[in-house]
């Protein structure tokens, strides 16, 4: 990263290095404990990791969340946190929408059979990770038997009304599968809903594509092939200041599992903490702040942008 | 000089530009627009490009195809059909002349 300009000095406005004053989401890390090990994770989650957030600090997310619209649940694999029905109701009673980022294999194994149905009662949007529309991609990237569970997930969801009904909102969400950007996100929406359609008869409502930040696993995976400068440079040369606008970290607040506050889920690993309180059980009043920024920043305003919502320009 | 292909002269490509500007910037801005999605989507047109790259040979090309293809959704199966496609072309260029030689074959033989 040393190469290229400090992702700070591209930012001419000095109003687009501060979030919102009013936020939209509260993205809450309840963990990094996951069934997969998925090779572009940037938390590096797996069967491995014991950290999971406490209902204490759990407590604290909810004390915060209505000055939130939307919390969105992410991991790890979320629903291994013992706390997660019990966070989701919490909040579906405070009445802000929720959103749980889910890989869906975890929904197919033992203890978790229930979750598809909880979800769709409470009208909880899903946002499900799948690389690919083809078993080898998939496959590859988040390890064997990986799309056959996804694929018979999604059939489950569908008939639950998921990616059909208005108010049961199914996301698919791609990742390249390797050091290159991801595709035009309505382009390949189009592909993927064709494919599904076609091949398994499944349905959804948006694709988010979505840059692989080169941090976490994926950073180490850019290392150890010596890809990691050229990926840089890929970004840097794809910079788009249109995208500056509506960085994600501009209208969110994240937690991680332990209750520290960052700017977003990718300042995580890297240990970059909010300018301000440093955990949630410290927050009171949410103001406007300076967003603590890196290099890696460049992988969300690459081309059309990315975030966890997709493109952003 | 080491090799006649360096991979660091494709980022030098726009030096092509220093002597005819002009037509560098026609070049460009029609190569541009060639790209974008039309009646074929970009991912199509990536794919068409990398089968051509192959055909003509041009490690530049297959290097910045193959890393556009993926960009543009493509993945290895795809675009193993596509050097297929351009393989099958190029053999089967070879194999039609073949009738040139029988024709000629014909008017020399007895």
């Amino acid at each position: 990263m040393n190469t290229i300009k400090p992702f700070e000095d591209m930012i001419d406005d000095p109003a687009l290095t501060m979030t919102a004053e009013k936020l939209r989401v509260l993205q809450v890390n309840v963990g990094s404990l996951c069934n997969l090990s998925c090779k572009h994770c940037h938390i590096e989650a797996g069967p491995q990791r014991t950290e999971v957030m406490t209902r204490e600090t759990m407590r604290h997310v909810l004390r915060v969340l209505p000055n939130f619209e939307t919390l969105d649940i992410t991991g790890g694999s979320p629903e291994m946190n013992p706390n997660f029905r019990w966070l989701v109701d919490e909040a579906v009673k405070l009445g802000v929408h929720v959103i749980v980022r889910s890989n869906l294999v975890i929904l197919t194994e033992k203890g978790y059979e229930d979750i598809p149905e909880f979800l769709a009662d409470r009208k909880v949007e899903i946002v499900a990770s799948l690389p690919y529309y083809s078993e080898n991609d998939c496959d590859r990237q988040r390890g064997k038997g990986t799309f056959k569970a996804v694929i018979s997930m999604l059939k489950k969801l569908n008939t639950l009304g998921y990616g059909r009904d208005e108010d049961l909102t199914l996301d698919l969400v791609y990742n390249p599968g390797g050091a290159f950007l991801p595709p035009t996100q309505s382009e390949l929406e189009k592909e993927y809903r064709h494919r599904l359609r076609e091949d398994y008869g499944i349905e959804f409502t948006h694709l988010f594509t979505i840059t692989n930040n080169p941090i976490g696993r994926f950073g180490e995976f850019l290392r150890r092939t010596g890809n990691f400068d050229r990926y840089m440079k890929r970004l840097c040369d794809a910079f788009n200041p249109s995208t500056l606008e509506g960085m994600m970290c501009r209208f969110q607040m994240s937690v991680g599992w332990d209750g520290k506050l960052y700017d977003c889920d990718f300042n995580q690993p890297l240990g970059l903490t909010i300018n301000g309180p440093q955990n949630i059980s410290e927050l009171q009043e949410i103001h406007s702040r300076r967003i603590k920024f890196g290099n890696h920043c460049y992988a969300c305003t690459a081309g059309s942008g990315s975030s966890c919502g997709g493109t952003t320009a | 000089m080491d090799s006649y292909y360096n991979p660091e002269d494709l980022g030098k490509f726009a030096t092509m530009g220093e002597f005819a500007p002009e037509l560098w910037e026609k070049f460009m801005a029609y190569y541009g627009a060639v790209f974008e999605a039309g009646a074929l989507t970009k991912r199509e047109k990536a794919l068409i490009a990398l089968a051509v790259a192959h055909a003509v040979q041009c490690p530049y090309c297959i290097d910045a195809y193959t890393q556009s293809c993926l960009e543009n959704g493509a993945n290895e199966e795809q675009m193993t059909e596509a050097v297929h496609v351009a393989c099958a072309l190029r053999g089967g260029a070879s194999l039609v002349h073949g009738v040139q030689m029988k024709n000629t074959a014909k008017g020399l033989s007895l």
